[in-house]
Parts: C-alpha cells; structure tokens; sequence
C-alpha cells in the first residue's frame, strides 16, 4: 500500500439505510437508472425489472454492472421480540461496493491492463481496454465486478477516479448524511476506525470490530443469532482500502470470512503446466526440426 | 442542532432516520457523545435501529404513554422543583368551578360542555384572579377630536371608501390611542400557592388528572410492556434536571390525530415539569414535513392565519373594523401586546400609500373567513357542489385522505388549473386510469365536465428563494439553471396572475375590487439585476423577501428589528417574524459556503441560519437560567443574567428570548401592558401570564388538560373514561364517507400510514424518479408474521386492504419489525402502510390514503390518518 492510498471508511452501525450513496453513486457516474440493459424510456420494463422483491427494505439485490454500490438490510429480530435494549432486535445496514484490495485479483488476471491500479490505489477500468473475457468476473472474492451487456466490457465502483482527480471526496461519502460513509487517506481512516471500535466497546457494543485490516480489536456479539460469538479484526487479501466496521460475522454481511484469490490456487498447477508446456515445446521443436530437415532435403532437390 | 446537546433524545410520532436523514446526524452526534437515544413507535424502523431502545406501542394511545410520565415524574418528585415553581402555571389557582374528567358523573369530559353545540364554554377553565383594573369609559371609535366636535370628517382619498362609520374603511382607527386602549382592558393578576398545595393550583389538579395513568395502564392500552415503560421513565427523569436535557423529537406521527393538539401539549407538561423547555439539548423538536413547510406556515398558506401568525378576519369574531379586529387580537398581557404594529404594518406592506387611517389601511376590503376552511371542509364542499374552481400548487389531493372521494368531488369543478412538475394524479383525475372509485366503477372521461390547465413548474434549483426549515432558520437560495421550456416559479404564476387581475379591474368602481386595484405589485426586478442567462420575466423573489422582512416606508431602509414597527404607517412589514433577517441573510448569500455551524460559525450557527424571531434559535432561552439569572449548571449554560452590566448575555451569538435589560428580580407590575405585566422569572413572553402552561384555559378547544381518548375508529374501547372518542371531534357524515364501527368486528385491524426515506409524500418528486423509484418500486403493507400466519398471507403475495371507504391492493411485507398487541387480554394487530404511491408516474400502485376518513382534531383539523381501522384479505378481492 502505498503511503498515498485513499479509501473509504464505512462504519456500519450508524447507517441508517438512507440509500443516499446508491442515489449519488448512480447520479454522478450517470449509470442508467434503474435497469441497465433496458432502456429507460420503456417504464413498464423498468418496473418490471426492478420488482418488489420482499426481501427487507433491499430492492436491488446485489452489487452489479448497474448497481455499483448497495445497501443490504439484515434484520434480526428473535421471536420473543425482545426489546429491553439494543440487543433483543436489531435492523443492521451496510452500504457495500468494490473493496479495492490491497491484492486485487481482478486486476490480476485482467489479460489487457484494463484494470489497473491508480494513484489512489484504487482500482480502476479502462473501459477502452476492457475486451470483456471476464475472467476478473471469477476472480472477485466478493463477485463485486460484473459483465455489462449493454457495453460488452465489465463494471463496478472505481472510487470516483475522476472526483479524486479533482480532489474531491467520493460522490456516495460526501451524500452520506450520518458519516456511515467516510472518505479519506487510508492511514488516517485506520486511526479513525480503531477509536470508533474503542468508542463503542465502551458503550457496551462489544460486536464491533474491523473486517479489511487486522487493527488489533476483538469483541464478543451481543444479539442475534450468533449472540456470545467471539470476533476480531480481519486484514483481508492484503488489506481493503474500503473497509468496514461490522457488528456481526462477515456471513451476515454475505462477506467471506477467509477470501482467497483463485489464482493462488493456481500456483502449484500452474508450475505443472509449465513443465509439461516446457516438454511438449522441446517434443515439437524437435519434430519440427525434422521437418524442417525434410523440407530442405526436398529442395536440395 | 440542538439535539446534539441532549443526554437522552425520545423519538416519538416521527421516524427521523427515515424522514428527515440528513437532520438525524444531531441526534447521532449525541449517541457518540454518550446521549441515549429512545425510539417510540408501533413499528421498529430505521429510526429505531440507531436507537438504544425500541420501545412499541400500539397507534392513538400517545397521550396514555405521555401522561404516565407525567404521573411518574410527579409522584416520584422527579419535576425540577424551581423551574415548575417559577416558570410554569403549576402554582396559579383555577376557577373553583372548574370540574376534571375523573369528577364525579363526569365521565371522561371537563365542565363545560355543551351536547347541543358539541362544544366547550371555557368560563370554568380560567384562573383565578384578582380585581381587574376598574376600566374607563372610551371614546367611540372613529371619532376623532374634531368629529367630536361637529366637523366633518375629511373625504376619503379613494372612492367608495370611508363615507360613513360602519361601511367600507370607516377610519375606526383615526386618533386612537392603542396603548391607552390596551391598558384600559388589563386584567387581574392571577392568584397563585407558591406551595403547590391549594387544591384548585394547576400542580394539584394535574397530578390528580394523570393519577390513573399508571404503568399497568400503558400496557393495557398501549400494549407496551411495563418494565419497557419504566425503563424509559426512569431515562428521561435521569437525564433531566440541572446539569441534563432531555429532548423529544415528533413529526406527523403525534400530529395527524383526532386528539393530535392536546397529545403535543402533553408532551409539553412532561418536558415543563422537568424544566426541559427554553435550555439547550432539550425542548420539543417539531420535524416539518418537507424543505421549507414551516415557511408555508408562517406566510401563510394555513386559511386561517396570516402571515405572522395574525388571524385571518373571521366574521364570526369581532372584528368588524380594524379597531375592533385590533383590539380583539391584541392580547394586553404578552409579548402580542404588540399586535397593532405588526397589523398595520402589514397592510402598509399590502396596499401602500392607498392604505390611511382615514380607511383603516384598507382593512375592510379583506376577505373575512365564516367557518372552517381547510383542507377536508373544503372538499366536502366541492362534492356539494358549492365550490366550481379550483387551482393546485404543491398539493396532490387526488392522493389525499378519503382519496375517492376527493377525486370524486373534483369532478364538480367547471375548472382547475395544476401547477407542478409532472402531470400528478390530480391533474390526471379525469383520465381512464382512475379505479377504485366510491361507487367502485371506472369513470369515463366523458362523464368528467371539469376544464384542466396543467402548468408545467419549475423545480427548486430553477428558482431564487428562501427557504424556512425546521429548526426556523431562514436560508437563500439562487437559482442554478431555468427551467426548461414554458415552465416557470411559482412566483411567477402568482405575480402574473396577480397583474392580470388588476388589469382587469384598474376601471372598477366596486367597493369590492378595491383591495385588487389597490393591493401593491411592484416586484419586477431591475433589469441589471438580472444575469444574462437567465429568464427576464421571472418576478424579482428578492423584493418580496425585503418586504417580508419589513423597511421604513419614507426612506426605504431596511428595518432590523420587529421592535422598530410601529402603529402609526410609518413602516412596512410582511411579517414581523421576519423582521431583521435580510442583515444575516444577505451575509450569507456571500459567506455560506465558507460557513459550517460549530465550526467558523457558533454552533447555533447565528450567521449560517437565522432563525426567527430575531435570529433566537432557541425559544423562551432566558429559562435556560434559573429564577435568578445565573445557570442551572455550568455544563448547561446558555443564555444568563450579567449582573454587573446589568443585562442578559448568551455566549454563542444567540438572540436573547426576553427584555435584554430586565433583571430576574424585577416585580411584575399589574398596571404594565404586555410583557411589563411579566416579573423577570417569566421566560415564556407570548404566554398572557409568562409561564408555561401546564394547564391551559385558553387556546384548546377540547380541554385544557390533555385527555386519553380512543382514535374516532379503533379496535377497543376507551379504558381510562366512560367517552370513548374525543367528544368534539370533527366528523363529516356525508356519502362516500362513512366510518368503520367503533370498537366492531369488521375492521379489528390498526393501521398507520407513514413515509420512507426513498420517497417523498405522494411520490411526485420521486416516483417520476428512476434512481428513486427503482429502491421502493412498490406499495406494501407491513405485517406481523403472526398476523401473516393467521391470514395464511405470504410474503410478497398481494394483499387487499380495506375500510368502510375503500380498498387498496399491496404486496405484504411480512416482517417481526411489526408485532401484535395484547391489550387487556385481547391480541390486536397492527399494520403500516406507505402512502407514497398513484397512478401516474414511472413506479405506480394504488393510493393508500382510498382507506382513511375525512374525520379531524377539533383544534386545527387535521385529520387521522396516522390511527384507523381495516381489514386485510389475502390476494386482490
């Protein structure tokens, strides 16, 4: 990580689910409202597209090529509603994007450099470059980055490459209005997220604790399904320069608990591959030198 | 802003994380700090997420949760002893003819009341008091010195105008003396027991009115468990008291009752009693509905106030002349003392140099009110057919309550005319979408006689203006672009209209096109004045905003201060609670960008907002000091008595709420005319007496204690009184209206209607949107799973709600946020609905408001849509 590194600091337990930041992401990033693949000027496909879906107060689902951030609803209320404090119910909400790992492995296997990392370190696409293989689709941990099918080449959050530019904060942190979203150095968020875990283990929030970067926080949960679970910080792929304060385990958040990058899987097999690329090249340079041989011996001809 | 001083925050009738996010910071500011935030609600929010403690309660029981605070912070002494002493009516005598709801054989109503009328007489409710001063006879009005002595009296300068006494501008008010004539109308001084112990004291008739209102009660009535009940009580009466504030923050939620004024003022007592009010973190936080609706309030869209908060003439008052209306509306003992300036002002703002005391500034050519005009009067009327046309501005009534039957009312009208930014169901009543109608058939637009002129209308950034926010501060904004095509402000539809009319009349000669002809109109803008990219034939909303705030009417300079108006014509002033903010406003137009509250700007941000009445964010703050001027506590201190330089003094910048040089120990004189009446432990200065009433003898019409009474439809009877519903409610017996049966079986179902943060009211300026439209794309209904269960309704399935006026289909939203109540023994459910939805738009449903019922608060109104009844049915029937 360079000392430069800009990122977000999303401190979950005072979201309050405003959807503000999908608004303004969209808003400034002009992402076609609504649907992406279909046009907006068929409202009925809109609507139909983008149905009531039942699940909490979320209606879109998942981050995708047309959803770059989004905010998941978790409710977790027991059946005896039990309200003598904060830990009978809880509604907990998370605004969730592109992490911008620290060992990302779309740009990883991005064949073309279209994904690249910037100044920032952020992670960001050259839509020009992109040829749309998608196998950085496969190689998210958290399937953040999706194939976009109106453009043929994929998208997903790149933390306002062109606001930071500028100088500016990014466009979903500076909407957020209870400071859920925080943009800044990366450093500074960490010092930032550390005090606010110490803030509210001593006001009892014992749950919270850091998922991107090891800080040195451990908890206990207080409520819900996993209620006396035991939790502490987790540095992820190398560190999240867009990292999160949770309140429950990351499944919660449908996050990994241990994310690995596929192509780490790959190393062992890769190294068989290249032995065996290596024997077959020699096999066929040899045949090919006998043909070559052959050929020469027809035009001695 | 306040709110992020407060040690405990208490979110009830308002679900500030959803409705008003961008506020919601404060109170978060105050949970990091340490503060315990408390959520009140029938259903578990966002709101209630960040809070500490949610905390249910079944929909309509406010005043039994409140009032048995009350109960416990008085039988627990946990009220701030001083504070009620001094600053409260707690010790002040009532009428001994005054008789409670719980006196014998009176059965849940106070003395006073009349079956016949369905209405109060308020004698018994007023204090005692001593002998009034003996008054003197006057002078008739209008009789000047020299009439008196035979003369004639000067020819009025306009036609038709002040020929004789009793017609059109009489000069009533030629050579009066308002102080005299105020003063001649001093009352007594009201009788008090400092002890509190005189049985007739306000404190003693209090505590025996809630002394039913017990925890065991709130659960039975509300439905909220009782250690739940007591942990809040025991939060709030922790958090209050010299060195703590509490706050309560409420929205509609409390208001759109059929009790809805007498449940605010029950959280007033509360916050009285633990000397919460005029101090910093606490008070009672009025969330307003949208961006500048306090604005609206105060100049002045509300049929029976202008602006200023003067009332409208009413022929059903006194207020034949504008001396009678003066001296009528002058209250002689508070700070309204001044009431005659603020008037008169106002009409030299109105009709200029036309207006003289020789034709009483025009007074008479303004339109009298004769009833009840609001909202739901005003529909029934038009389903009469008494009503034939109509313009709409900001409103959407095709959505509104008993929405059918308004659509059906509309189709009355010859005409209506739309001003808004899409085509809204209103402006679409007519066409072949409408379903659902009161005799549930389609309506062809054949059937439909009424003319529609749809205006299109600029959005908020394509306009100049100033906005008045929730918190009272006033704030400009320039426009940033025009709006496209022929659309255009507001302002402009108005001041046209406007012109046009005195077009049409500049030749009248009838007395009643006067105020038309003679009204003043004169807000082109300079033409330098105007950008270069900009529309050149908007009005100049720069010149209204000065006029608001008030100028000397010779020289033209802008005032500072509403004590500059005067009685006499000299100034002019739209509304007096405005006066002085062009001095800070202007300032800003320059430096607010660069300006953050708490940062370079105190934190009660006097530079970034000013807020009225002169820039006193904090009302009533000279109790923010106790009886003797000093701070309750150092950690509290706000606004204090420097006793050296003999004056009031605030730290931050804030306005002083009281006589800058009057010191807390000086007496009040009987024979003083407005706050002179006051001693100087009298921080509540528009109150007659300068204390804050606990009990209030004037200004309810239904009680001056707040009572529990059912909403006009529920599932239960009244527990606590033999009356069941608020006796005076206003119900309107009329067809397409009827009310589900009180306490039957058809409707055994609570519902509340609310709002989400992904739309706004009835959706046009969201569901036209589609990054808005696409989060909540639907309408739902929120439901218990038990409730689900017992329906066989699963989630996401469509579902039909109903009542005795109409039916709405919505997707259950089957979620444990929602929970049954058991109330006494017997399971009520409760149900939520948004009513953000029509048909018209990108993202359309059915209209939830085709369910509630034209039924309203006595007081102001409004009706009650937040409590009624229904019955869910699975799929659409």
């Amino acid at each position: 990580m360079t000392e430069n590194a800009r990122g977000m600091f999303v401190d979950t337990s005072v979201c309050t689910g405003c959807k503000a930041c999908q608004v303004a992401c969209k808003q400034w990033n002009e992402i076609e409202p609504g649907a992406g693949p279909i046009p907006m000027t068929d409202e009925k496909a809109v609507v139909e597209h983008r149905a009531f879906t039942g699940d909490s107060y979320d209606n879109t689902g998942h981050l995708n090529a047309y959803d770059w951030r989004h905010v998941k609803f978790i409710e977790q209320i027991g059946p005896d509603r039990s309200t003598s404090d904060r830990t009978g119910a809880r509604w907990l909400m998370m605004s969730d994007s592109c992490k911008h790992c620290e060992q990302a492995g779309c740009l990883e296997v991005c064949p073309t450099g279209a994904l690249y990392r910037t100044q920032f370190g952020s992670v960001d696409i050259h839509q020009d470059v992109c040829i749309g293989c998608r196998y950085c689709v496969g190689a998210c941990p958290f399937g953040v980055i999706e194939f976009n099918k109106n453009t043929g080449r994929v998208n997903k959050c790149i933390l306002c490459q062109d606001r930071l530019e500028q100088g500016m904060s990014t466009a979903c942190a500076k909407a957020c209005p209870t400071s859920s979203l925080t943009y800044g150095k990366v450093d500074d968020l960490k010092r930032m997220a550390a005090d606010r875990v110490r803030a509210l283990h001593a006001r009892g929030q014992t749950d919270a604790y850091i998922y991107g970067w090891d800080l040195g926080n451990s908890g206990t949960i207080t409520a819900g399904p996993n209620k006396n679970a035991a939790v502490k910080d987790m540095e992820v792929v190398g560190g999240l320069n867009v990292f999160y304060l949770l309140m429950d385990k990351p499944e919660v958040y449908s996050l990994p608990s241990a994310p690995s990058l596929p192509q780490r899987n790959f190393a062992p097999s890769a190294g068989v591959s290249l032995i065996s690329a290596a024997v077959l090249g020699v096999t066929g340079l040899a045949a090919f030198r006998r043909r070559r041989m052959t050929d020469a011996a027809v035009t001695a001809d | 802003m306040d709110l992020q001083h407060s040690d405990a925050v208490v979110f009830m009738g308002s679900n500030m994380a959803e409705c008003h996010p961008v506020g919601f910071k404060w109170p978060m500011k105050a949970k990091a700090r340490g503060a315990t935030l408390i959520h009140v609600d029938p259903r578990f929010t966002r709101t209630s997420a960040m809070c500490d403690y949610y905390v249910p309660m079944r929909s309509g029981t406010d005043i039994v949760f409140l009032g048995a605070l009350i109960n416990y912070v008085i039988t627990n002494n946990k009220y701030l002893e001083e504070y009620v002493k001094e600053f409260t009516n707690a010790a002040t005598l009532i009428n001994e003819g005054f008789k409670d709801t719980d006196d014998p054989g009176q059965d849940g109503f106070f003395s006073g009341y009349n079956p016949q009328t369905r209405a109060y007489e308020r004698t018994t409710w007023q204090y005692q008091t001593d002998q009034a001063p003996v008054r003197v006879p006057e002078a008739p009005p209008g009789q000047t010195p020299e009439v008196r002595e035979g003369q004639e009296r000067p020819p009025s300068p306009l036609p038709g105008v002040g020929a004789r006494p009793g017609q059109l501008g009489a000069g009533t008010i030629v050579g009066a003396n308002f102080a005299e004539l105020i003063a001649n109308r001093l009352p007594g001084t009201p009788k008090v027991d400092k002890a509190l112990q005189d049985k007739n004291s306000v404190f003693q008739i209090l505590k025996r009115h809630y002394a039913r209102y017990t925890p065991e009660m709130v659960e039975k009535i509300c439905g909220t468990p009782k250690d739940l009940f007591l942990k809040v009580a025991e939060t709030i009466t922790a958090n209050s008291g010299k060195d703590k504030t509490t706050a309560f923050v409420y929205a509609v939620g409390w208001t759109q009752h059929t009790t809805g004024v007498q449940l605010i003022r029950t959280a007033g007592i509360l916050q009285a009693l633990l000397g919460n009010i005029g101090r910093p973190g606490g008070g009672i936080m009025a969330l307003r509905g949208h961006a500048t609706i306090q604005g609206c309030t105060d100049i002045a869209t509300l049929y029976n106030i202008h602006p200023g908060y003067l009332n409208t003439p009413n022929a059903n008052a006194n207020h034949d002349t504008l001396r009678d209306y003066i001296l009528t509306e002058t209250q002689p003992t508070s700070f309204w003392s001044n009431t005659p300036a603020y008037v008169i002002s106002q009409l030299r703002a109105w009709f200029g140099d036309a207006g003289t005391p020789e034709n009483d500034y025009l007074y008479d050519t303004l339109p009298k009110i004769t009833a009840d005009h609001s909202h739901l009067p005003i529909f029934v009327e038009m389903a009469e057919g008494k009503i034939k046309g109509m313009i709409v501005t900001g409103q959407n009534p095709a959505t509104s309550i008993n929405s059918s039957f308004q659509r059906k009312a509309m189709r009355n009208l010859d005409w209506m005319v739309v001003l808004d930014s899409y085509e809204t169901e209103t402006a679409a009543f007519w066409r072949d979408v409408v379903y659902n109608d009161v005799d549930g058939k389609r309506v062809s637009p054949k059937d439909i006689k009424t003319e529609i002129f749809f205006l299109p209308a600029a959005h908020i950034a394509e306009k100049d203006g100033s906005m008045t926010q929730t918190q009272r501060t006033v704030q400009w904004h320039d426009k940033a672009a025009d709006p496209p095509g022929d659309a255009r402000s507001d302002l402009f539809f108005w001041y046209d209209l406007g012109k046009r009319l005195k077009r049409r009349y500049a030749s009248s000669t009838a007395p009643r096109d006067l105020a038309i002809r003679h009204m003043t109109l004169d807000y082109d803008p300079a033409p330098a004045d105007v950008a270069e990219w900009k529309h050149k034939d908007e009005p100049s909303a720069f010149k209204i905003f000065t006029e608001i705030n008030g100028f000397d009417w010779k020289t033209k300079a802008p005032l500072n201060s509403f004590a500059s108006l005067t009685a006499d014509g000299n100034t002019a002033c739209g509304a007096w609670i405005y006066t002085g903010m062009l001095q800070v406003v202007q300032g800003q137009m320059v430096n607010r960008a660069r300006m953050t509250p708490g940062k370079n700007d105190g934190w009660v941000s006097p530079n970034w907002g000013w807020a009225w009445p002169g820039n006193r964010h904090q009302l009533y703050n000279r109790a923010s000091a106790d009886a003797a001027g000093n701070p309750w506590s150092p950690r509290k201190k706000f606004t204090y008595w420097d006793a050296a330089a003999r004056t009031w003094k605030n730290d931050s910048g804030e306005g002083i709420d009281f006589v800058l040089t009057k010191a807390p120990d000086a007496a009040a004189n009987p024979r003083g005319i407005g706050v002179a009446f006051h001693s100087g432990a009298a921080p509540f200065l528009l109150k007659t007496d300068g204390k804050a009433w606990l009990f209030a003898p004037t200004g309810t019409s239904d009680g001056p204690l707040p009572t529990h009474y059912e909403p006009w439809e529920s599932p239960v009877k009244n527990l606590l009184y033999k009356q069941d519903q608020n006796p005076i409610t206003k119900i309107w017996n009329v067809e397409g209206n009827k009310y589900n049966e009180f306490a039957g079986n058809e409707f055994p179902t609570v519902i509340t209607t609310y709002r989400l943060t992904e739309h706004h009211l009835s959706g046009v300026m969201s569901r036209w949107l589609p990054w808005l439209a696409e989060l909540m794309p639907e309408l739902f209904v929120e439901m218990s799973p038990e409730f689900a269960a017992e329906k066989g309704i699963t989630n996401g399935e469509y579902v039909t709600v109903s009542s005795s006026r109409g039916k709405t289909h919505a997707r259950a939203l089957v979620t444990k946020r929602l929970r049954p109540f058991n109330l006494d023994g017997k399971v009520v459910h409760q149900v939520g609905m948004p009513w953000h939805w029509g048909y018209m738009g990108i993202s359309t449903g059915d209209i939830a408001n085709n369910t509630t019922a034209l039924v309203a608060d006595p007081n102001v109104s409004i009706h009650e849509g937040k409590a009624f009844t229904c019955k869910i049915e699975k799929g659409k029937v």
